[in-house]
């Protein structure tokens, strides 16, 4: 099937225009040695039946289990309209479109989704969606030390979600960024204030999860106080689910309740379905005195010549297209198809179902941990307030322990050891709202036929 | 072209003048903010910054683009002109009356290294 929607003999009419005898001259500039003359390795094509047959083989193989991972990417029911319309012809694109106000409908959809993350985050500004939680992050680290100006250091709690330090520590490590981790309680779970106050220097900012890695609630308010008597700005880190019921960074701040500057996080929870690595998308606000400094798009709205509302993409000077080297970001990449995706999620759910549904999410982890710590070993490992996600400690080491019970078509949590050394033994679950109460009483009882046969540590 | 013969300027298109006080107001030239249309925002220094003569030190942005702003000669921020700030679009009405920041010189004599009225209409008319 050919993609190229060009007749042979336009082809030839446009490289005669052009005097160029074939397509492949177009290339001559990059080096014979350089070229690769066909691919290796690449099967041969196969019929669409014999396709459909074996990608079905394989999706089976993958199974269907219970499934009690969270750990950054949520379980959730998705409406079915949310994909139905999604992925209607006019919306089926990763990207924003480079005629960008030709698409009214997509630009609109955008802004409703920028209106609503803004709402959820009590921020002045949102853009329209970044790559992914982990990218949304260090953008903003990035963000910051541009806005600051003088110092260059961020403060990173460990914990925040490992694989965003990660890709932070990528994206920001050539750019003279230095990112100081701050280490948690192992009582409660939580990063101190005084953890934070015990380093010395000036910082650009302080990043602050809500719920944390663990699920545990950090005292936001009095962290964001913190970063804002030290100069530096809060980077709020943030399931945007557990915003319908939690205050958003917007708010946070005791004393003068100024709000975190800046809040990321992953969109995944709001109609991206559970996959390997995506796509799901990030998400950035801030307040408007940050603007400037916000990378990504932002789609404005306006009126035309004849004052007919309409909407555009704004502040562009900021971007790659036009600003090149000093543009905010260069490698911000946006997910509007998810975003839409996200957009439609919000409006079906509407606030009171967002809020019932973050509620029933985490009354549904409190069951199940009040179900899990009733086995003998099995104990909370930290006293912090927890959203929606908890860690327990078993009495037998953790990864033959989840070998068994996926033998049991139950996916049974997260092993924290391999990203937190001192926490042997300790394993995060979640159940969402998707879970019913025999599927945690299933959970258990698999978990302890599964701890009897295990050896105890 | 409405170049001044009383100011200095920098190949960058930035306008220079010694003020009685012994300071150098900084700005863009008409040339520079009709090539970039209609502004809309301005990024000044943070005061008692010290610069040295070519470092970026303030941005200009338009409708359409974002331009640097570069230091004429060396020296330190003493003033940022925020009503300049607040109403951008008077960098479009007077280039010459909207000054961006204050420096005071390392070196007065600096300011004669800079290209003078002509020799800036020259550089001007050859790039447009």
């Amino acid at each position: 099937m050919p993609f190229i929607p060009h007749t042979g003999p336009e082809v030839r009419d446009m490289l005669a225009a052009i005097g160029v005898p074939e397509i492949e001259s177009l290339f001559d500039e990059i080096p014979r040695e350089l070229r690769i003359e066909g691919i290796s390795g690449m099967p041969a094509g196969l019929p669409e039946m014999t396709i459909a047959r074996l990608m079905t083989e394989r999706a089976e193989a993958d199974g269907r289990y219970l499934n009690f991972i969270g750990a950054g990417a949520y379980e959730h029911h998705i409406p079915a309209a949310v994909w139905q319309l999604a992925t209607r012809g006019e919306f089926y694109s990763a990207y924003t479109p480079y005629q960008a106000e030709a698409s009214q409908g997509t630009l609109q959809a955008l802004y409703e989704f920028q209106t609503m993350m803004a709402s959820l985050t009590g921020l002045d500004v949102s853009n329209a969606s970044l790559y992914d939680g982990a990218s949304a992050l260090a953008e903003a680290v990035l963000m910051a030390v541009r806005s600051h100006g003088k110092s260059r250091r961020v403060l990173m709690p460990r914990t925040v979600h490992p694989l965003y330090r990660k890709v932070v520590r990528t994206i920001t490590r050539n750019q003279r960024v230095e990112i100081v981790e701050l280490d948690y309680s192992r009582e409660s779970g939580a990063t101190s204030v005084e953890s934070a106050a015990a380093r010395s220097g000036d910082f650009a900012a302080l990043v602050i999860p809500q719920p944390n890695f663990f699920g545990v609630l950090e005292d936001a308010d009095a962290l964001t106080d913190w970063a804002h008597s030290r100069g530096a700005l809060g980077i709020g880190v943030v399931n945007p689910l557990s915003l319908a019921l939690l205050k958003p960074p917007g708010e946070w701040g005791a004393e003068h309740a100024e709000g975190a500057d800046i809040a990321v996080g992953d969109g995944q929870p709001f109609g991206a379905p559970l996959s390997g690595g995506g796509p799901y998308f990030g998400f950035m606000c801030a307040k408007q005195a940050l603007v400037r400094q916000m990378p990504g798009r932002i789609v404005g709205r306006t009126v035309d010549s004849q004052g007919r509302p309409g909407f555009c993409l704004t502040l562009q000077p900021r971007e790659q297209h036009i600003r090149r080297a000093k543009a905010t970001s260069n490698i911000c990449t946006n997910q509007s198809l998810m975003a839409i995706a996200a957009t439609i999620h919000l409006a079906l759910l509407g606030p009171r179902g967002l809020a019932r549904t973050a509620a029933q999410c985490h009354a549904n982890t409190v069951a199940l941990r009040n179900r899990l710590v009733a086995i003998p070993g099995v104990a909370p490992v930290f006293s912090g307030a927890l959203f929606h996600e908890v860690a327990l400690r078993l009495p037998a080491p953790v990864a033959p322990v989840l070998a068994r019970l996926r033998g049991e078509r139950i996916l049974g949590g997260f092993d924290l050891a391999s990203d937190y050394p001192e926490l042997a033994d300790a394993l995060l679950v979640c159940a969402t709202e998707t879970k019913t109460g025999e599927d945690i009483e299933r959970y258990a009882r698999a978990l302890e036929r599964t701890l009897e046969k295990t050896a105890p540590c | 072209m409405n170049v001044p013969a009383a100011l200095r300027y920098s190949k960058t298109h930035e306008w220079a003048r010694l003020e009685a006080d012994g300071t150098v107001s900084v700005g863009i030239t008409d040339h520079a903010q009709e090539r970039l249309g209609d502004m809309v925002f301005v990024e000044l220094p943070d005061i008692g910054r010290k610069l040295a003569a070519g470092t970026e030190c303030a941005v200009v942005e338009s409708v359409k683009a974002a331009a640097d702003v570069y230091a004429p000669v060396c020296g330190e921020v003493v003033a940022a002109n925020a009503a300049v700030r607040d109403a951008p679009q008077s960098i479009n009405q007077d280039a010459y009356a909207s000054w961006l920041f204050r420096l005071k010189p390392d070196d007065p004599a600096e300011l004669g290294s800079l290209l003078d009225a002509r020799a800036y209409a020259e550089q001007a008319k050859s790039e447009a």
